[in-house]
This record gives C-alpha cells, sequence and structure tokens, in this order.
C-alpha cells in the first residue's frame, strides 16, 4: 500500500541534539554535544580541525551513528532509515551528483527515488530556480563549472522540500559571485522555515549569515549562542579567536 | 515552487531506477563494456593461438576453462569501475541520504552489473564457439544457465567488495586479491559442469550436480551480500 506524504517544509519542530557522543576505536571525536537548532535560523557550527564539525554533520544526516545520546526532531528520532532521511537535504563540498548524467536527469532520478510526484515538473522548477534551466537534458554534469555543481547539488537537497538543510563547508571551491549567490540561498531557505546547518571555517560567510553559533573544541561545545542579528564577520572572528585561539 | 507531495516508491521502482541509471549512463559511455568486451576477446584470443595446435581445438575441459577465464578476469574488470560513478562527486552520499534501501540500493548494481556481464559473454561465447570448434556452447541450452548462475554469484560478491574498496586507493588491485579466492567456487562449479556439457556425450547426471552447487553458491553470496552491503557501504 502507497502512502502519500506531505512536505515537512511547514513543520515548525527543533532539531534536539542531546548528549550525543561519538567513538572511533577508542578516539573519542565527540564528546556530551547538546544543542537545539531551530526552523527559521542558521546555525553555523565552526571549529578547527579535528574538533568534530563533520562527525556531528554525519551523525545529522544519519549516515553515521551516535555512540551515545541520540538526535530528535520533534518526535521522530534521527536514526538510520528512510523515514529519517526524508526529512534531510545535505549539500556538501563534494556534490553529490552523477557527472555522467545531465542535471534534468540527476535531478529525475533523486525525484524518483524519493517517491516524489510530478518528478519532471519540479526538475525544471528547480533548475529555472538555480539558474540551470538552459542546460538541458543531455549535458553531462561532468563538464560544469563548480559553481553550477554547487547549484545543482542545492537543486537536488531541495527536491524533497526538507525540513532540514545540512551544509559541509558548501562554498570552499567557489568564486566570491557563487558564494554569493550560496549565501543568498541560505538566507531565502532561513526564510522559509527550515531549519539551516552550515558547518564551515569561513568565519566571514557564517558571520554574515549565522543567527546561532555553535563552536566545537576537541569534540566539545565551547560556545552555543543565539543572536537577534548576524553578529558580522569581526565579532565572530574575535569570539572564535577567543576561544580556540588564533 | 511545487509542492512536494510523495509517496513510499516500491522497494523494486527504487531498484529499478538505480540498475536503470547505472545502464544509462553506461550506455552513453560504454567504459566498462568496451573495456572489458576488449579485455575478454584478447584473452581469447591468447588462449587460441596457445591451444588450437595445426587447426585441432582443444578439448572441452581446457575450452570451458578459457571461456571461465575470460567471463572471471573481465567481469573483474567492470566490478572494479561499478563503484566509480558513485565514488566521482560523492554521488553515494546523496543516494545513501535519499530513502532508497540499502539492499535495493545493492540489488540495483547488481542487476546491471549483471546485465553488462552477461553482454560480454555472449561475445565470449560465440569467440570460443568459433575459435575452439564447439557448437555445443551455442547449442546446449544448460551452458546459458550455468554461465547465468556463475555471473549472478560472482556479481553479488564483487559488487559487496567493489563497495567496500569505494575510497581505497588500489582497489583494483586489492579487488582481484580480495576476489578470487572467494569466487573460486564458482569458477571450478562453472569450469567443471560447462567442460561436462560440451563432451559428445555429456554426463547429464554431473552437470545438474555443478548447476546444483553454483545455485548454492549463489544461494549464499546473496545472503551474506544482503547482510554485509549495509555496513561496508556506510562505512561507520
Amino acid at each position: 500500500m502507497s502512502t502519500t506524504r506531505q512536505p515537512h517544509r511547514d513543520a515548525k519542530a527543533d532539531l534536539v541534539v542531546e548528549k550525543v557522543g561519538k567513538t572511533f576505536a577508542g578516539r573519542r571525536a565527540l564528546i556530551d554535544v547538546s544543542m537545539t537548532l531551530s526552523p527559521g535560523e542558521i546555525s553555523a557550527i565552526l571549529g578547527p580541525n579535528g574538533a568534530g564539525k563533520s562527525t556531528l554533520l554525519s551523525i545529522l544526516a544519519t549516515l553515521s551513528s551516535p555512540t551515545t545520546g541520540h538526535v530528535s526532531w520533534g518526535d521522530t528520532r534521527l536514526v538510520r532509515g528512510s523515514e529519517s532521511r526524508r526529512l534531510l537535504g545535505y549539500v556538501g563540498h563534494e556534490p553529490g551528483l552523477y557527472l555522467d548524467l545531465s542535471a534534468f536527469h540527476n535531478l529525475t532520478l533523486f525525484a524518483g527515488l524519493f517517491g516524489l510526484d510530478r518528478a519532471t515538473e519540479r526538475a525544471q522548477a528547480l533548475l529555472d530556480r538555480v539558474g540551470l534551466k538552459d542546460t538541458g537534458v543531455e549535458v553531462p554534469v561532468r563538464t560544469f563549472s563548480r559553481g553550477m555543481m554547487q547549484r545543482l547539488a542545492l537543486a537536488r537537497a531541495l527536491l524533497h522540500e526538507p525540513a532540514i538543510l545540512l551544509f559541509d563547508e558548501p562554498s570552499s571551491a567557489l568564486d566570491p559571485r557563487g558564494a554569493r549567490w550560496l549565501s543568498e540561498e541560505l538566507g531565502n531557505e532561513r526564510s522559509a522555515g527550515r531549519i539551516v546547518v552550515l558547518v564551515t571555517h569561513d568565519l566571514e560567510a557564517a558571520g554574515a549569515l549565522a543567527d546561532h553559533t555553535v563552536i566545537l573544541r576537541r569534540g566539545r561545545v565551547a560556545s552555543d549562542e543565539r543572536y537577534s542579528a548576524p553578529p558580522g564577520p569581526d565579532a565572530l572572528r574575535s569570539r572564535y579567536a577567543e576561544i580556540c585561539g588564533a | 515552487m511545487l509542492n512536494a507531495q510523495s509517496t513510499q516508491p516500491s522497494f523494486l521502482s527504487q531498484m529499478i531506477r538505480i540498475a536503470a541509471k547505472d545502464l544509462a549512463i553506461e550506455w552513453r559511455s560504454r567504459e566498462i563494456l568496451a573495456t572489458s568486451a576488449f579485455l575478454a576477446v584478447v584473452i581469447v584470443l591468447i588462449f587460441s593461438f596457445a591451444f588450437v595446435v595445426g587447426g585441432a581445438p582443444p578439448g572441452a575441459p581446457v575450452t570451458a576453462g578459457i571461456l571461465w577465464v575470460a567471463i572471471i578476469v573481465s567481469g573483474t574488470v567492470g566490478l572494479g569501475r561499478t563503484f566509480d560513478r558513485e565514488r566521482d562527486g560523492e554521488a553515494i552520499r546523496a543516494l545513501l541520504l535519499s530513502p532508497a534501501p540499502r539492499a535495493a540500493i545493492y540489488l540495483g548494481k547488481l542487476v546491471a552489473t549483471i546485465v553488462l556481464m552477461t553482454i560480454v559473454e555472449s561475445i565470449v561465447t560465440v569467440l570460443c564457439a568459433l575459435f575452439f570448434n564447439s557448437a555445443a556452447i551455442l547449442s546446449n541450452p544448460t551452458v546459458p544457465l550455468l554461465l547465468l548462475l556463475g555471473t549472478v554469484g560472482f556479481a553479488a560478491v564483487g559488487c559487496v567488495f567493489s563497495a567496500a574498496l569505494l575510497r581505497a586507493k588500489s582497489r583494483d588491485v586489492l579487488l582481484s586479491t580480495l576476489l578470487y579466492p572467494v569466487v573460486v567456487p564458482i569458477l571450478i562449479a562453472g569450469a567443471r559442469g560447462t567442460a561436462i556439457l560440451l563432451e559428445p556425450t555429456p554426463d547429464l547426471d554431473a552437470a545438474l550436480f555443478w548447476t546444483q552447487f553454483l545455485l548454492s553458491v549463489d544461494v549464499i553470496f546473496l545472503v551474506v551480500g544482503f547482510w554485509a552491503f549495509e555496513p561496508v557501504v556506510a562505512g561507520d
């Protein structure tokens, strides 16, 4: 029996991370990490290399299971399984696309795997939105520029209207124009009421965008702060330096 | 933006989408088909120069051995590229974040691999029939059955190893090293069963034994494949 599902974008539950720990071969990558990520906010997760940012994002994406603690969205525990995955959209520094397929075929493939109705219309609407309408159905993604790939990656992540959008260093290989476009899109998704989680080293972008910052250090939450307006790059840089050193 | 209503797609439809995607990509590039078919043809040619002396074809066991060696070696080359599409651009992450069950991903990849191997096998079989003057390869209907059973078992375990080596640097070398010891039963059963069928008066009971043996190996490899794929591909 098939079940019709409604999109998650109107749901307003918080994403709650509660005492999450992760151990790899005896090494503790995350220790008692707790935070609340709210809809309509951009939460930037910051920290030096090895602080546990990517491990945390992997747990939020349900690609990895926490050793202790749990992550929940409303009444739903985010665990490995198809139901949890419907809540999530993910954009990494790699595009997460089939490079030998066209932009259109990538989107229709994933729309099919998500069981979305009107896959063709949806794919075309998203290609239009991210400015890739003219790439056609034959041009393989392999021939795209880095910026075009990230645009398509965002379109793929938005296909199923997820409640939670996870970004892992999404602008790391983008030129200034591409990075600016991405910042605007992040802002749009915040306005659409999604939970936007941004893992980044880019303090300038985080300072300009984030309403909520979490700084991880050696696997622990060193700082968890909310702002009425983004703190700005300079303020965030000095806060970061205070906690993590220069 | 359209409202994203969705229905839970069936396991079968997700599996078919993944297999169709692999076949569509291969249809565009013909990369796996071209390389594995070329290798298989070269192997058959080399063996034909070595074993066809003075126009006299080799015996049934030699022909069967050549056929299966060509299939296994060329199949390994194909398997080595099976997850390349997922590794390039980290498509595997997007696939794992889709609601497709891991078993559907595994079976989709498996079906696509079997289809590609079957195309190469059909070329190799015709070549063996021509070079080794063995009409029975084409006329005996049990030969394709043995080949199919061998291919299923080989691809079942091969897809798991290929997924496990997704991020390994020397994956081509490692794949052969890991895979060949495990698929020895398939190679032995396939070669012995085919050799019996190529004899002028085949021992049908013995052929049936090897067919059943291959079927049992397939069941074991498929069960192990289903069980192992999730932890292997998740890499947690």
